[in-house]
């Protein structure tokens, strides 16, 4: 004990010197998002808030000094829709060559994994008969409580700029729901957290062709699953009224049984479901409203075309726009017929989150699995050259995201009081020679993980929460 | 010139409905004959039919001179504007599952089948289950989004399957049954498919008297907790009550009866018989029964219970007093119709008037809609197709295609536009090429 103690001591020493409780950056240009860009300011963090910004933000005694001299700082990146945290849920990497490239055999499948993929971890998905049966529902999971810390992506998406995540059990149609985390290398994962539990992840297949179907497990079809998402509600809603009606006069009353699925279906604010094609978006924008739950659509492959923003609008739901933008095959076979949608879908992809901030569509981009800094910035890049503002695609990765989450309280700008997570760099942040110099999370300062070799990046959805 | 001005108002303005009068055609009604005149078209609706009409107000003339027109061509069998699979065949009674979630306004097979002069199909679930999925009525408004398509008012249905597709998923050693870690599905045999119906429509049965008890509670003002909603078991319950149509698939004569059998022993009717190749063996009991046969006009031997079939079919069923239509199952085949129905007349020598009303006003009928559509009579939808020779003849091509008084397909316009599509897409293609790397596994030095 008289050893510990010393030791202790020296430990706690070390840790305040390597990251301080108060420090503050100055003479950096200031990209705050919800106000004016400050051109020199300084940003003052204290116990992992901020407590002042400004151009002549007063620095306390004591705090550590950085020198922000032709450095910008911007508030952290948030991943709207992401399975980092949850290693299990890793995709594969991709084949050699990057991303971009799906061989038949290798469909990688990140962000959703749903129901009967063998291929996951996970215990097998016990063969359902119906919509009374539920295997494929976990909604009572809470990413928060599967958040491991070792996670090696925490550190990769870091280095990327992002400080936050929107971490989803994406494993399932009723997956469970997300939580909100902080990219902090801590010892445990309740620190990390948030937010723990922001809406319901779900997830659809389309099925397999005319004789989709055959011998494996209920949902098959797309419909199938639409059939299956409706029962639970009906069940929930029932589930609801017979629990209500025990608390109120339990005497007399068969007790119903306490239902872990609907429960967690019930305690869910919000949902999430996959819309790529505009056909999807009313589809799902029409589903929710049946099903009377707020929804966030993810997807967003058309958003780009006429029809997607004015529906989008008058549903007024926020969506997440995938940033693994359509891409072209790579030595296509020139004898494979290309539609006309197909190419558009490449050509035009990119101009959606432009159109969409056109239209007054709340929005939010995500990474859809791309982890490799120079990807992101690839893709960001890509929207801003089709016409995003760059302050629009800041915004859309910072406080649109924690707005959408109703999270504008705590995170996606530089402001005071808000969580000290800030992203600092030389040069624009998604050009192409900028750098990431250091990045905060909860006020604690990262230097950026090197560039691993070329060619090593993941494996992104062809299409967000549908399998094939 | 001012032929082609007309053409191209009426091809500019599909989106809402205006006054039409197409003239000088042959008309062909299906119910009232054929006569040479014009249809006068109003709001939508056929607003005269004659040798000579009134003018409504602002009517766009299309002259039809040497042409034909015959009403909408009805499809009672299509699997067409589906998203995903059409089957959910994981289990045997998939009755939960609805074509109203999944229409897929964007298909292309819409605009072809529209191309071929239908203007209304009935989309139904695949034949993997014993009881399948629901089904519902679609016109072909190409353009228009999901809930666009769906024929307002046309009574929803639900498919039933016998025989080899949904004993299949029970037999391994079919293909397509058990895989090492999903078991086979019940049922494999003739016998199981009528047991899984019946135990499907008891379970039914079971759970309407509960419904019935809960509202017959709720009427003498009692306050009980409704019972919990089974979306497998809504739509038989509705089947039962004769709510839902039954719209069954089915090849031999064996099958068929057993599955009037079963409705009489349930106390409601099957609807339409589908494919029915053996129909004409059992005509009189499916006349008898009232029951509807939808079935290909010279389509067999395509697999075992299909051996016996004969294209004398559809009208031998047709004389012996059933109502008969021509489907297609296909989306090809969708796209000519007319000259399946022209075989009834080759075998069984039926009238123009009787062929073509096995795709039009026969359909119509078996789905309920003959109020509506299916033939071309004053105050019915404006569902017209003008083809430039006989419609029953091979050479006839369609050249409009009216849905609701506005045309949805047009010859002339469709023909025209294709350069500018071709050069538009070729300009994409373009692009996409120059803005491709180059790829690195060419030959030269490669850092």
């Amino acid at each position: 004990m008289r050893k510990l103690v010393p030791a202790l001591l020296l430990l706690c020493a070390w840790a305040i010197a390597d990251n301080p409780r108060t420090l503050a950056i100055r003479n950096a240009k200031i990209v705050t998002v919800s106000g004016p860009v400050l051109n020199q300011g300084t940003v003052v963090v204290r116990n992992g808030l901020i407590e002042a910004v400004g151009e002549n933000a007063p620095i306390p005694a004591g705090a550590w000094i950085i020198d922000g001299e032709g450095m910008t700082v911007y508030p952290g990146l948030i991943d709207s829709l992401s399975t980092v945290g949850i290693p299990s849920l890793a995709p594969p990497p991709a084949g050699r060559g990057g991303r971009g490239q799906t061989t038949p055999t290798q469909t990688p499948t990140p962000t959703p994994a749903p129901v009967a993929t063998p291929a996951t971890t996970t215990a097998p998905v016990a063969r359902a008969m119906g919509p009374e049966d539920r295997p494929a529902t976990t909604s009572w999971v809470l990413a928060a409580d599967e958040i491991d810390p070792s996670d090696h992506r925490i550190e990769s998406v870091r280095s990327a700029g992002f400080t936050t995540t929107v971490t989803f059990p994406a494993r399932a149609i009723f997956g469970g729901q997300g939580s909100i985390i902080d990219l902090a290398s801590v010892q445990h994962a309740g620190e990390m957290v948030v937010v723990p539990a922001v809406g319901q992840y779900l997830a659809v297949s389309r099925g397999g062709g005319v004789f989709g179907g055959f011998g494996a497990g209920f949902p098959n079809a797309l419909m199938g699953y639409i059939a299956y998402i409706r029962q639970i509600y009906l069940d929930a809603e029932h589930y609801k009224l017979l629990k209500e009606t025990y608390a109120h006069a339990p005497r007399g009353m068969e007790r119903p049984p306490y239902d872990r699925a609907l429960e967690g279906v019930l305690g869910s604010k919000r949902i999430l479901l996959p819309a790529n094609r505009v056909v999807e978006m009313d589809r799902m924008l029409r589903f929710a409203a049946e099903l009377q739950q707020p929804v966030i659509l993810y997807g967003m492959r058309e958003a780009y075309r006429p029809e997607a923003a004015p529906l989008l609008k008058k549903y007024g739901s926020p969506v997440l726009v995938s940033m693994h933008w359509t891409e072209a095959p790579r030595d296509p076979d020139p004898e494979a017929y290309r539609t006309m949608r197909s190419l558009e879908n490449v050509d035009q992809g990119p101009a959606a989150p432009g159109l969409l901030r056109k239209a007054g569509v709340p929005f939010a981009l995500y990474t859809d699995g791309l982890d490799q800094p120079k990807e992101l910035q690839r893709a960001v890049k890509k929207a801003i050259d089709a016409g995003l503002a760059r302050p629009d695609a800041i915004r859309a990765l910072t406080l649109s995201p924690a707005e959408i989450y109703g999270v504008a309280d705590r995170l996606g700008s530089i402001e005071v009081g808000k969580i000290a997570n800030l992203v600092v760099t030389k040069g624009d942040l998604f050009d192409d020679h900028t750098q990431i110099e250091m990045i905060f999370v909860d006020g604690k300062q990262y230097k950026p993980a090197p560039e691993p070799p070329a060619g090593g990046g993941r494996g992104a959805t062809e299409e967000p929460g549908v399998s094939q | 010139m001012r032929k082609f001005r007309i053409v191209a108002l009426a091809a500019l303005a599909p989106l809402y409905a205006q006054n039409i009068v197409i003239q000088n055609a042959t008309i062909m009604t299906v119910t009232k004959g054929t006569l040479q005149g014009s249809v006068a078209i109003q709001n939508g609706k056929i607003a005269e039919v004659g040798e000579k009409v009134m003018m409504p107000q602002n009517s766009t003339v299309i002259d039809a001179g040497g042409q034909y027109v015959i009403p909408g061509i009805i499809d009672c069998h299509s699997h067409i504007a589906v998203d995903g699979s059409v089957n959910e065949g994981s289990v045997s009674v998939s009755s939960m599952v609805n074509i109203k979630d999944v229409i897929n306004p964007e298909d292309i097979s819409i605009y072809r089948a529209l191309a071929g002069g239908v203007t209304t199909a009935n989309i139904l679930h695949g034949s993997a289950n014993p009881i399948g999925g629901q089904t519902i009525v679609l016109k072909m408004r190409w353009g228009q989004d999901a809930q666009g398509m769906i024929f307002e008012g046309a009574l929803p249905g639900i498919k039933f399957a016998l025989g080899e597709n949904p004993k299949r998923p029970g037999n391994p050693p079919g293909g397509r049954g058990a895989t090492p870690t999903v078991p086979a599905r019940y049922p494999a045999t003739r016998m199981g498919v009528e047991d899984t119906i019946r135990e499907a429509l008891n379970q039914a049965k079971a759970y309407k008297a509960e419904w019935d008890d809960y509202a017959a509670k709720l009427a003498r003002g009692e306050h009980p907790l409704p019972p919990r909603k089974d979306l497998k078991l809504e739509p038989l319950k509705e089947v039962l009550e004769g709510k839902r149509y039954v719209h069954a698939h089915c090849y031999r004569e064996d099958e068929i009866l057993m599955l009037l059998r079963v409705a009489d022993d349930y106390g409601f009717k099957i609807r339409t018989l589908q494919h029915v190749l053996e129909g004409y063996k059992v005509a009189q009991e499916i006349a008898a029964s009232g029951t509807g046969a939808s079935t290909f006009s010279d389509w067999w031997a395509f697999k075992i219970e299909a051996y016996d079939a004969i294209p004398y079919n559809a009208a031998l069923m047709q004389k012996k007093g059933i109502v008969v239509s021509l489907n297609s199952d296909d989306d090809e085949l969708m796209r000519h119709l007319n000259t399946e129905a022209a075989k009834a007349m080759k075998y069984g020598g039926l009238s123009e008037t009787d062929a073509l009303a096995m795709v039009t006003i026969n359909p119509a009928k078996q789905l309920g809609i003959d109020g509506r559509v299916g033939s071309i009579e004053a105050g019915k939808d404006a569902d017209l197709v003008i083809y430039d020779k006989n419609p029953l003849s091979d050479y006839a091509k369609v050249q409009k295609v009216l849905i609701d008084g506005r045309v949805y397909f047009d010859r002339d316009n469709d023909v025209k536009g294709r350069p500018a599509k071709v050069l538009e897409k070729q300009k994409l293609l373009d692009k996409e090429k120059q803005s491709q790397p180059k790829s690195a596994g060419g030959r030269g030095p490669v850092q």
